[in-house]
């Protein structure tokens, strides 16, 4: 426990000992904005909630977070400092789960920093809060998805450009998973069940729901275990590719 | 104490360690020596548990390296190849970082960060970032982060690969001052480095050990071993005066006429030869026994077992 601490402490000073943390920060809270007032049209739409910021969050976090994922291990083995990591005396799941830890850590920093919107959506109207938490929490679960992806594929190469196209690629899959443009592809003879299936393991349906404040425990324990399956592969790749 | 038994590494089809068998005693200055490719990084990423074995053990201190990892690693201090570093931190956060993950806490973490600040002379640089050192600066830092909890076992690939010859002869101090009651395995392809520093000298070829043993041992080996060196002021040809004696094998000339008196019979020939010379009135102006020179016997026995593949 204590390793993993110590281990997610340096990331996350290593985020900001360079610009990376300060450049991902601001270009977030700009594109957020961006998203929520140009696309999503917060003022035409006269209600005093938090959709159309949160919607944007999927089609956000798919260029944002693999691009602070690419790193995370591909830069490790560039340079080496896998070989330094690994034979310290600390196991290899507190060395992936510190490093993803301080990079959701980042994420959720970022998240907390889009306050001002919601000091604008309460000092314009009376919101539900407690819907506006969830949502949050939700958004930063979803991050927290398409991160794992990222640690995995960033353990899949020393290239950390091929690893942000390949997170792009598998997170786009699972945004897309849910969505009617996917599911109207598939031949009729498909049992519904089949495609309910299909469907329900993209991002999409679980996040709507938590964005609309329905707080089903079963959302939230998809992306746990969506996480920790993603972490877990990371694990496996890193023991089996740390050789190369 | 390390123990190494049958220890083999294969990448695919590739054989890079093959069955190597040897262990390391508390006191030892092991220089393990091969050409490049010949498996002494493999060997020891091996030890340090970074690469899992294909077969065989690695005891450290007691412990298995694969079935007790942690403890096993606790008591190894390791500089990699090209001593890998945290590029963007400063010199001191990294090393506390290290210091924490050994295990020191609070005035602890301070306390050990300035004894291997001291020890390899990185005062000056410390709050630098480490991107900024120079390459010798660099190597300090990772041979500072592999003594930062005294460990017993130390272990340098290629300690002073890229070094000056200052840095160089710093660091092969540094590794002397701390060599006593520890096991110290350095990677080299240095042969000088071998005799300065190591009590015992493994010399692998395509992963199997070809000589092990002191360096004066392996010098013995060397052709040269017990020949005498004659330089003369004038331009003389002992070969005439030495021809009687027995125990002579072949006289070399090298372009500085320096002729080189082989022994034939791996005894010392200095007597017989400086009777000679003497009698002989020879006009000398240099005179000297070698020892052996290890690059020859490097040379010997890993192109031996290169010829005994084909």
């Amino acid at each position: 426990m204590n390793n993993l601490l110590i281990i997610f402490h340096r990331e996350l000073r290593s985020y900001f000992a360079t610009p990376l943390a300060y450049i991902f920060i601001v270009i977030f809270l700009i594109t957020n904005g961006v998203f929520t007032f140009d696309l999503g049209g917060f003022y035409l739409r006269g209600q005093a909630d938090l959709l159309p910021f949160f919607s944007f969050h999927p089609w956000l976090y798919l260029f944002m977070v693999p691009a602070i994922a690419m790193t995370l291990w591909a830069d490790e083995r560039k340079t080496g400092t896998i070989e330094l990591l690994l034979t310290l005396p600390i196991k290899l799941s507190e060395a992936v789960f510190g490093k993803f830890l301080a990079a959701w850590a980042l994420m959720g920093l970022a998240l907390m920093l889009t306050f001002p919107i919601w000091i604008t959506v309460n000092y314009l109207g009376d919101p539900d809060n407690g819907i506006i938490f969830a949502a949050y929490v939700g958004s930063w679960f979803m991050a927290g998805g398409f991160l794992a992806i990222g640690s995995c594929m960033s353990a899949c190469t020393k290239n950390s450009v091929i690893a942000f196209i390949l997170t792009v690629s598998i997170c786009f899959t699972f945004v897309i998973m849910g969505s009617p443009i996917l599911l109207n592809t598939f031949p009729e003879w498909i049992p519904q069940f089949v495609v309910d299936a299909f469907s329900a393991l993209g991002f999409l349906p679980h996040f709507d729901s938590i964005s609309r404040g329905v707080l089903d425990i079963r959302d939230f324990l998809y992306f746990t275990i969506f996480i920790a399956a993603w972490l877990l592969a990371t694990a496996v790749v890193i023991e089996i590719k740390k050789g190369n | 104490m390390i123990k190494i038994k049958n220890l083999t590494k294969k990448f695919d089809q590739f054989v890079a360690i093959n069955d190597l068998n040897f262990d390391v005693a508390e006191g030892e200055v092991l220089g393990f020596l091969g050409p490049n490719g010949a498996g002494k990084s493999t060997t020891m990423k091996v030890i340090t548990g970074f690469l899992s074995p294909t077969a065989g053990t690695v005891e450290i201190d007691g412990h298995d390296i694969l079935k007790n990892p942690i403890r096993a690693k606790s008591s190894i201090g390791y500089l990699p190849e090209g001593a890998p570093c945290y590029g963007d931190m400063s010199v001191s956060e990294f090393l506390s970082f290290i210091a924490k993950i050994r295990g020191f806490r609070n005035e602890e973490v301070y306390k050990r960060v300035q004894s291997v600040l001291n020890a390899v002379a990185l005062h000056s640089v410390h709050q630098q970032s480490i991107d900024t050192l120079s390459k010798g600066f660099k190597r300090r830092v990772g041979l500072a982060q592999a003594i930062m909890h005294d460990p017993k076992v130390l272990i340098l690939d290629e300690p002073t690969d890229g070094l000056d010859p200052n840095q160089k002869h710093q660091v092969r101090e540094l590794i002397k001052n701390l060599a006593k009651d520890k096991i110290v395995i350095i990677s080299t392809h240095i042969l000088e480095e071998v005799s300065a520093v190591c009590s015992r000298a493994i010399i692998i070829d395509s992963g199997e050990i070809v000589a092990d043993g002191t360096p004066t041992e392996l010098e013995s080996r060397s052709k040269y071993h017990h020949a005498v060196s004659v330089r003369f002021t004038e331009n003389y040809n002992p070969r005439a005066d030495l021809s009687e004696l027995f125990g002579i094998g072949e006289i070399v000339e090298d372009e500085n006429e320096i002729f080189t008196i082989l022994s034939d019979t791996k005894e010392p020939i200095f007597n017989q030869i400086s009777e000679v010379a003497r009698s002989k009135n020879w006009p000398v102006a240099e005179f000297h026994v070698n020892r052996g020179q290890l690059e020859d016997v490097f040379r010997l026995v890993t192109s031996q077992s290169r010829e005994g593949d084909r």
